[in-house]
């Protein structure tokens, strides 16, 4: 038993305590890979900037196309900067990433549908300050 | 009836099911997985947070109360260069991460000096917003879309003045025990961290800002 315990210790102190060698990509191609990261994001925060301020696109399509420009950027910083890949230890961080964006989903369109019904329904100012008099 | 007393009926040979150092260490991930798995939860909380700001400041940012809108209030020039750092600072902290992995001293402390004065440029020019717009008397008090304004972008600044402490923590403690494994994986949980303070400014810059200014 005692032998075995005293086997037992390399392993554990090779995996277990998170002893780690530089297992990942060489240098040059993880600073490749932030470049490339930085350099989408900019594309993306440039064009943005740029089409808010633009008359050339119809109006009305403009807060859509920002908000399609702004989830593309959150995409490239997920991917490039926070390296949430789809590799295979990675599912764990992806499910709890899709049950986040479920949430924020939920919360952000629930509350704006919620609040535009009340908005429609409620009773206009002036009718409210006459019935509390 | 279990699949492993079903086994044994049928006389099959059951799985060898005891315990070896090589099963577990087989069956172990990294330390440095589980430990970035979790911080990773805590930020996808943190997010959730955000995002009920975001929800507030959604409804309310028509609520004006007579006071300025965020088109009389938003200068685009300081939010692009607020935007810049940002991104910028996100590199270097890539940069810095790298650095830490591979053991270089140079790139690390380099790497996150510059990702600290980046972000101390940022909160300068967001304070200096801050205060301009409470001289023009358009403070958290005015109106109901205000108050969503400086809840929502105050609570990114504050995010980002803990990150820049946590920062600053991270070089002293490098500096003092080394790369250790334990500090290593401390370096890797503040990089996500400040990395996903840039992701909650994408929002912050299209929703309340560019959006705002075109309203």
């Amino acid at each position: 038993m005692s032998d075995s315990g005293q086997q037992r210790e390399p392993y554990y102190a090779d995996t277990a305590p998170g002893y780690e060698h530089f297992d990942d990509h060489e240098p040059a191609e993880a600073v490749g890979s932030y470049l490339v990261g930085l350099g989408l994001a900019t594309l993306l925060t440039v064009v943005s900037f740029f089409i808010s301020g633009t008359t050339l696109v119809w109006g009305p399509s403009i807060p859509v196309a920002l908000i399609v420009l702004a989830i593309a950027q959150m995409g490239v910083h997920l991917v490039f900067f926070l390296n949430i890949t789809t590799g295979p230890d990675n599912v764990n961080n992806i499910m709890a990433l899709a049950f986040g964006v479920l949430i924020v989903l939920l919360l952000l369109a629930g509350s704006l549908w919620i609040m535009a019904n009340l908005n429609h329904n409620m009773m206009p100012m002036d009718q409210i300050m006459r019935m509390q008099r | 009836m279990s699949a492993f007393e079903a086994a044994a009926e049928h006389g099959r040979e059951l799985p060898d099911r005891r315990y070896t150092p090589e099963r577990a260490a087989s069956g172990l991930v990294s330390k440095r997985v589980i430990v970035g798995y979790g911080f990773w939860i805590f930020l996808l909380s943190d997010i959730v947070m955000f995002s009920a700001f975001f929800a507030a400041y959604a409804v309310l940012v028509d609520a004006t109360a007579g006071g300025p809108s965020g088109r009389e209030l938003f200068n685009l020039r300081n939010v692009a260069i607020e935007t810049a750092c940002l991104l910028l600072s996100s590199f270097t902290c890539g940069l810095a991460s790298i650095g830490a992995r591979t053991h270089r001293g140079s790139w690390f402390y380099g790497a996150m000096a510059a990702t600290c004065i980046l972000g101390v440029a940022f909160l300068f020019i967001e304070v200096r917003e801050f205060a301009s717009m409470v001289t023009q008397g358009a403070g958290p008090t005015r109106s109901a879309f205000l108050s969503a304004f400086f809840t929502l972008v105050g609570c990114h600044g504050l995010h980002v003045t803990a990150g820049l402490l946590w920062l600053l923590t991270m070089m002293a403690q490098v500096f003092a025990k080394g790369y250790r494994a334990d500090i290593l994986r401390r370096v890797l949980c503040f990089g996500l961290f400040w990395h996903t303070l840039d992701i909650i400014w994408v929002a912050i810059f299209t929703v309340v800002y560019l959006m705002g200014a075109g309203r």
